[in-house]
């Protein structure tokens, strides 16, 4: 009876090329994670094979929330498409309105007011450091340790009171406009931004002392997961995925775009690669944010927040334009392709989860179970972003 | 190398203890949540809703809008539906599509406050209906309007156990605070 | 009447069954208490109010949760062993009833006075190990195996410092009676063993920590990795019965550390019993406090914390107090 329900319990198309019959030893276990599992932060599915506790294959699965977001493009017009970009990744939301913004802005050669573009680079610096953030607890809690998380959404929600101010929701924002954003900022939202970066500033130590200096942390992240430069470009991964390798490449330095190569900051790196390295890097990453915030403030020109005198309808000419900005997660590519007609002939979104996921099965080899979900919540995956 | 890692550990212990401090700091401060049906959270103002009508300046019963139906075409997810009817000099006519009834002439979104020229035929809404459960609160029919007809309710609490109960008749709502400004009116000055 | 009652209850057996039956009853009121403890302190600590709604700041909150877990359907999954299936919950719960028998309250309130109730506890807490093993295995689920097997190694790794800690105390003090362990200590703070014997408390507590798969050692139910771990099948009230031993299970072990190492009873002003209560209910809120605080460990590095720290460090303690104890003689 026992025999004939397991034989029925055989597994999918998934966990096929995981059967015996490629395995002569055949003592191993096929685990399925996901796509309902606590540690894969949505509907992400992990098919591993192992060999006790150890890994000794890993294969993500994909497609669980795919939502056509590429396509909705194609049938929808230029402006109409804006809000679907606050769903593509609902972490980061606004880098993901900045480089359609920006692509179509490109495209039709709007000028941007200068007063929008330091909006711009505020907002969207604090929704990094609501993502950061985010990921932190989430990573944490995928490491046993419940309480951060919590403590991390206390200042989550004061930057979410901020961003409020401004757009009027709090997580899939749609903000940016072709030629600007949709509303202006005032002295409220300035007075509270700056406050919010005093307290924050205060915040941080407390962050390193619960954790970052935790030897149960260290023990469990460092020279795990170890990702070397060379694999880390081969799999096209950016972002603190790339940087923790010790990699340099944002795109706010690499290829500058609206006023970042105006403002000072860094560009925190790793040296091993490990997974403490990557938690380092963002961490770090906080502080780099909240210093492009203080010197946007102060540089704030006065001026319209929008270009005041734009069509009616947005029509781009016949052509393509390829756009790339730095969201939390890595480098976010939109490639537009345009007829002339109403609505964009292809969308091309690209994710930087997607690669950053892509690289997990052979980081993930070898390692123990443990292991590779602390591997899997160092990549800070975001799925609805992966699947798109 | 091996007094170094001893070190490390002690370090490390003491890295346990600085956790402790931080959690059992945290223990004995207030709570920073919202108990939301004793309290209520007070950045409501900048709260964007669902869309409500914005009545006329000097009538509170009749909405700003003008019927260009610029709205219901920049909606991403269609979820705003108009009706409405037209007495003038080509008689009564009643349509749901704008191309019957021409739309008034506006110059450009951005360049908004503009108010329309003034039309030969009268326009009149019969309906204003937003279908609430496709809304993606994008505000473009907001930013759109020229006439500034249409702004974001402060409605935070808007529940419903139905899907009818997310279809909302904006007109029905815009009539409804009227009346009900038109009643706590009166009361205030007595109160005062 | 009232007579051959007393007398019934005076005899040895009469003695041990009312202990039993008091000792149920504290059980259930203790899980439940500790219940809401737990998520009152999970709740200050990250600074929001915990279980508030039912009843004054949620008191009823555990009543609620009991209806519920009794009022669950039991589900038995497809394929599994169920005869260990639901044997493995009764398993988990009936020794942890006896583990209660030798701990002194008081000198007087004592559920059996037994001259080796270390070693029943100790010999007892050991079969918790078994059912959570009977759990994974009966499950037929493959976190729930995994859970297992963790919790089988992490078990018998932990019960050797654990030992060498206990028995330290033992040479120390001559016996394997909790009462006379206790009573050894009466003689105000200095004399309590956590002053005399540092370094066995601290291995014993964070052995007992494992023993009783508390963060930041859960890895039988690690959540992030084996979704419950050896109990994710379990629905109902044997969920219920694995959550009512893990916290008896807490209570023992926090009580026998009060007697080995607290003073037991020791205190002033208040009877002997509200000491050692007192006493192991702030242990058991060191626990919840750690558990509310740190990361889990892997499970390699919990090993290595037991074989290359605490059992070498036990090990160093005993001969240290054997040394000690022969040349005072």
């Amino acid at each position: 009876m026992s025999q004939d329900v397991n034989s029925r319990l055989t597994g999918d198309f998934y966990t096929a090329p995981f059967g015996p019959r490629l395995e002569p030893d055949g003592d191993t276990l096929v685990l399925n994670m996901g796509p309902q599992h606590p540690a894969t932060h949505g509907v992400l599915r992990v098919v591993v094979e192992l060999d006790g506790e150890y890994i000794r294959r890993a294969e993500p699965v994909l497609g669980y929330i795919h939502r056509m977001h590429e396509k909705m493009g194609e049938v929808k017009t230029w402006v109409q498409y804006l809000p679907n970009m606050g769903r593509v990744d609902y972490l980061h939301a606004l880098a993901w309105n900045w480089a359609y913004v920006g692509a179509v802005e490109k495209l039709m050669g709007i000028e941007v007011p200068p007063r929008a573009e330091y909006i711009r680079v505020i907002t969207c610096e604090l929704n990094r450091i609501n993502s950061h953030l985010l990921w932190w607890g989430a990573y944490l809690l995928d490491l046993g340790a419940f309480t951060p998380i919590l403590y991390a959404f206390a200042d989550r929600e004061h930057i979410m009171d901020i961003l409020q101010m401004v757009t009027g929701s709090r997580l899939t924002y749609c903000y940016y406009r072709f030629g600007g954003v949709s509303g202006d900022v005032n002295d409220e939202f300035i007075r509270r931004t700056r406050e919010f970066v005093a307290d924050f500033k205060k915040r941080l130590p407390m962050y390193r002392a619960l954790v970052t200096d935790n030897i149960i942390l260290r023990g469990r992240c460092e020279d795990i997961g170890v990702l070397t430069p060379e694999m880390a470009r081969r799999y096209g991964a950016t972002g603190p995925v790339l940087r923790g390798s010790g990699v340099a490449y944002d795109v706010r330095r690499a290829e500058p775009y609206s006023i970042y190569d105006r403002l000072d900051f860094d560009i925190p790196t790793g040296r091993k690669g490990d997974v403490m390295d990557r938690y380092e890097v963002r961490m770090a990453e906080l502080d780099q944010c909240l210093r492009i915030v203080e010197q946007a403030l102060d540089a704030l020109p006065t001026g319209a927040h929008i270009h005041p005198d734009l069509p009616e309808r947005f029509i781009p000419p016949k052509g393509e334009v390829y756009y790339a900005v730095e969201g939390a997660r890595g480098k976010i590519g939109v490639y537009l392709l345009s007829d002339g007609g109403p609505k964009p002939y292809r969308v091309k979104l690209r994710s930087p989860g997607f690669s950053n996921l892509s690289l997990f099965a052979e980081l993930a080899q070898g390692t123990l179970l443990a292991d590779a979900v602390s591997i899997l919540g160092s990549l800070d995956l975001v799925i609805p972003e992966i699947d798109r | 190398m091996s007094m170094k890692r001893l070190f490390q550990n002690i370090k490390g212990l003491w890295s346990l203890l600085v956790g402790l401090k931080v959690t059992g700091g945290e223990l004995i401060k207030p709570w920073l949540t919202v108990h939301y049906p004793r309290q209520e959270v007070e950045n409501l103002s900048s709260y964007r809703g669902h869309i409500e009508l914005v009545p006329a300046t000097d009538d509170p019963l009749t909405p700003r809008c003008i019927m260009c139906w610029k709205c219901v075409e920049i909606c991403p997810s269609r979820c705003i539906s108009l009706r409405m009817h037209a007495t003038g000099e080509a008689g009564v006519a009643a349509a749901d599509d704008p191309g019957l009834l021409l739309a008034p002439e506006v110059k450009s979104p951005y360049s908004a406050h503009l108010a329309p020229p003034p039309d030969k035929i009268e326009r009149i809404l019969d309906s204003y209906r937003l279908n609430y459960s496709l809304c993606s609160l994008c505000g473009l029919c907001v930013q759109i309007c020229p006439v500034d007809a249409i702004r974001f309710s402060r409605n935070a609490y808007l529940v419903g156990t139905t899907r009818q109960s997310f279809e909302l008749d904006l007109l029905a709502r815009l009539k409804s605070q009227a009346a009900s400004a038109r009643g706590a009116a009166p009361t205030q000055p007595q109160g005062a | 009447m009232t007579a051959q009652l007393l007398e019934l209850l005076s005899h040895p057996l009469g003695q041990m069954i009312t202990a039993l039956a008091a000792i149920m009853v504290f059980m259930a009121v203790n899980g439940m208490a500790l219940q809401y403890a737990e998520r009152k302190v999970a709740g200050f600590i990250q600074r929001r109010p915990g279980p508030y709604e039912v009843g004054p700041h949620g008191l009823l909150q555990p009543f609620a949760d009991a209806g519920k877990l009794i009022s669950k359907q039991l589900v038995a999954p497809l394929g599994a062993d169920r005869l260990l299936f639901w044997i493995a919950p009764l398993v988990s719960v009936a020794p942890v009833v006896v583990c209660f028998l030798p701990i002194p309250f008081s000198p007087l309130l004592t559920g059996m006075n037994i001259n080796l109730g270390l070693l029943l506890i100790l010999a007892f807490s050991g079969l918790n190990t078994l059912a959570l093993c009977l759990a994974g295995w009966g499950s037929n689920n493959k976190y729930s195996l995994l859970g297992a097997a963790r919790a089988v190694a992490q078990s018998v790794a932990y019960e050797i410092p654990l030992l060498l800690s206990v028995l330290a105390v033992a040479f120390q003090v001559g016996s394997l009676d909790l009462a006379a362990i206790a009573a050894s200590q009466t003689q105000g703070l200095l004399s309590w063993n956590v002053l005399v014997q540092p370094l066995a408390f601290i291995i014993f507590f964070i052995s007992g920590i494992a023993e009783t798969n508390r963060a930041p050692f859960d890895l039988p139910e690690a959540e992030s990795e084996l979704t419950a771990g050896f109990h994710t099948e379990y629905s109902g009230m044997c969920f219920g019965i694995f959550f009512l031993a893990e916290y008896s299970y807490m209570v023992v072990v926090c009580a026998v550390a009060t007697a080995l190492f607290l003073g037991g009873w020791d205190g002033p002003v208040f009877p002997g019993p509200w000491w050692f209560l007192a006493k192991t209910f702030a242990l058991i809120f060191a626990m919840m406090w750690f558990r509310w605080t740190f990361p889990r460990v892997r499970f390699d590095q919990l090993l290595n914390i037991c074989w290359k720290w605490l059992i070498p460090l036990g090990l160093a303690n005993l001969v240290a107090t054997a040394a000690i104890v022969k040349w005072v003689q």
